[in-house]
């Protein structure tokens, strides 16, 4: 069984600034991670690997530095990795991500499952996973938190907001992940060491092939028109004292506000 | 093409019902079509669609688009998702709004990329430039660092989804007006991929699903041991409110991951957020800080939690907390 994890290199959301002339992320400089919710991707995919074989291909589509993250994950124990790399590809919204990501995973044979994290930390869409598996034409479920393999299907637990869904999904699908699915295992130091020597292929729009108009900037309907700080909370009180004088100094506020 | 522009909410319906933030979203639905002049519609696939038209004509849709079919009782990404794309590109609405539920987060990312539309996700702001003709989508990203207005300026539809308690609730009335269409979906050339077999609804001792709170009180570190969770509870249930926590108490176990509010937990924006013994990470506030009212209680002075805070009381949160509780029910009974 293979199973296409996609990962997203995220910057730590802490230390980010912007480029106010463009509106666009300042990454050089600020620490890098693998989106926390991709780990709990690539962890069910290696379950599933230890389960029943096959083969765990991680794909990353960024800047070319993306490749430190697929090198982690390659020393977590996935088999491949390829990154999706290309100056054309930059200011992709999720519309052109999802397209672009999806051609790449069309080039990997016989894939049985494509797995996501629920959502990036950087930018919160939770798009992209819906939208590749439109492109690839396969059924596709949100915030799975378990699979198992059932002959040509899969069963899936699926979370809702009270609760939790089972749902039988032919082969081939895609599902983001939940946090709750499992937890990160360590990387191991021979797959480490192996890993930094991996020679990782960048498939860029040469590999790919993709129409023009559907990558990039020109391929994304959505344009960032503005990006500002957060407004400041202007009339903020904070009380110190006893506690019951407090406490009723609060309610008579919130009452006040015909919040109580 | 109809001749008027239309604004469209997605009427989501589990179960036969109505989701409240559908009445939420219709309701700045109203705000944005009075500005662009736009006519105010909702999209509801069901399997029993007349019956619920009257509640969405309550909330300004002037008309509601039924698609009626027994395969869209129940959520199906495949079905859904085919049913409103089609009806996108017949009618071409210029703005579809979506809650930004679990359903909505498969539903408008899907049809998305079907009908070539931008899709904005948790829009916390909507705003119509009428010079531009464009819709204005803010939101926060970063874990809040930063706000970021997106337009979409040469594609239609253009979509958002948006969260619970963003947009406040405008009834018009308790027997609107509207006119119910009822399109018609051949889903019969739709494969059929994919089957629910079980729906579970999981009771909690706190059940309040924290995305829909109007309140929430949730415990951090300060709260000192799993034990000590039991005020906040109790205070939660004086007041209705939903039970959150922050990563460090779901790491440590003292409390289930069903409560974990934060970038990796839940983003939540209710009316009142109270923060008890939560110094304020910023994996923390990025998923709290778009609530109305953000209460902190505190006993460091520095906590970074008091900058985002309305109303910050410094203290020791085993005595604040069963004030609070003591207080609020002396309240309901006066």
């Amino acid at each position: 069984m293979n199973i296409v994890v996609c990962i997203k290199q995220v910057p730590d959301s802490d230390k980010v600034t912007i480029d106010r002339e463009t509106n666009r992320l300042n990454r050089a400089g600020v620490p890098s991670i693998i989106n926390p919710f991709d780990e709990n991707a690539l962890e069910m995919a290696l379950q599933l690997k230890d389960l029943h074989g096959g083969k765990v291909i991680v794909v990353s589509m960024g800047p070319p530095q993306a490749e430190e993250a697929l090198r982690t994950a390659l020393s977590l124990g996935a088999d491949e990795a390829i990154l999706v790399s290309d100056r054309k590809f930059g200011g992709a919204d999720t519309w052109a991500t999802s397209y672009t990501i999806s051609l790449a995973i069309k080039k990997i044979e016989d894939v049985d499952l494509v797995l996501f994290g629920k959502q990036a930390i950087d930018g919160d869409t939770a798009q992209v996973g819906p939208g590749v598996a439109h492109f690839l034409d396969i059924p596709m479920l949100t915030y799975a938190k378990g699979v198992e393999v059932t002959g040509d299907t899969f069963k899936v637990n699926k979370v809702t907001e009270d609760g939790y869904e089972i749902w039988d999904v032919d082969k081939p699908c895609a599902l983001t992940v939940v946090k709750e699915a499992n937890d990160l295992r360590m990387p191991s130091l021979k797959k480490k060491m192996a890993a930094k020597k991996a020679v990782i292929p960048c498939w860029g729009v040469e590999e790919l092939q993709p129409e023009e108009g559907n990558i990039g900037l020109a391929g994304s309907p959505t344009k960032v028109s503005k990006v500002f700080a957060p407004p400041v909370k202007l009339n903020k009180e904070i009380l110190s004292g006893e506690p019951d004088e407090m406490i009723a100094e609060l309610i008579g506020k919130l009452k006040g506000q015909h919040i109580l | 093409m109809s001749a008027e522009k239309e604004l469209w909410v997605y009427a989501e319906q589990r179960e036969g019902k109505i989701a409240g933030v559908v009445q939420e979203l219709l309701s700045q639905g109203q705000v944005l079509c009075e500005k662009s002049g736009y006519t105010l519609c909702a999209v509801l696939p069901s399997a029993n669609g007349a019956e619920l038209c009257q509640e969405l004509y309550n909330f300004g849709a002037k008309k509601v688009y039924t698609i009626d079919d027994p395969k869209l009782a129940d959520y199906q990404n495949d079905y859904y998702s085919r049913a409103v794309a089609q009806l996108i590109n017949e009618k071409k609405p210029e703005i579809v709004l979506y809650g930004a539920t679990t359903i909505g987060r498969s539903l408008a990312p899907t049809v998305a990329v079907m009908v070539d539309a931008g899709l904005t996700a948790d829009c916390t702001e909507l705003d119509f430039d009428v010079e531009e003709g464009n819709l204005l989508q803010t939101r926060p990203a970063f874990g809040g660092n930063i706000m970021a207005t997106i337009i979409c300026p040469n594609h239609r539809p253009q979509m958002s989804t948006v969260r619970s308690n963003v947009f406040k609730k405008t009834k018009l009335s308790e027997n609107e007006a509207g006119e119910q269409i009822s399109y018609e979906v051949d889903l019969s050339g739709v494969p059929e991929r994919m089957r629910r077999v079980e729906a579970v609804h999981e009771a909690d001792d706190n059940s309040i699903d924290l995305n829909a709170a109007q309140f929430i009180v949730s415990g951090g570190r300060g709260v000192g041991k799993p034990e000590n969770f039991k005020i906040i509870y109790d205070l939660a249930s004086e007041m209705g409110a939903a039970v959150g926590a922050s990563r460090a108490t779901v790491d440590a176990g003292w409390i289930s991951h069903h409560h974990q509010v934060g970038q990796t937990g839940k983003t939540v924006c209710p009316v009142v957020y109270i923060a008890c013994g939560i110094s304020g990470a910023i994996q923390h506030l990025a998923g709290m800080q778009s609530s109305d009212m953000i209460i902190a209680i505190n006993k460091d002075p520095g906590a970074p939690i008091f900058d985002i805070a309305d109303f910050g009381l410094i203290g020791d949160l085993n005595e604040l907390v069963p004030e609070f509780q003591k207080q609020i029910a002396a309240a309901k009974a006066s």
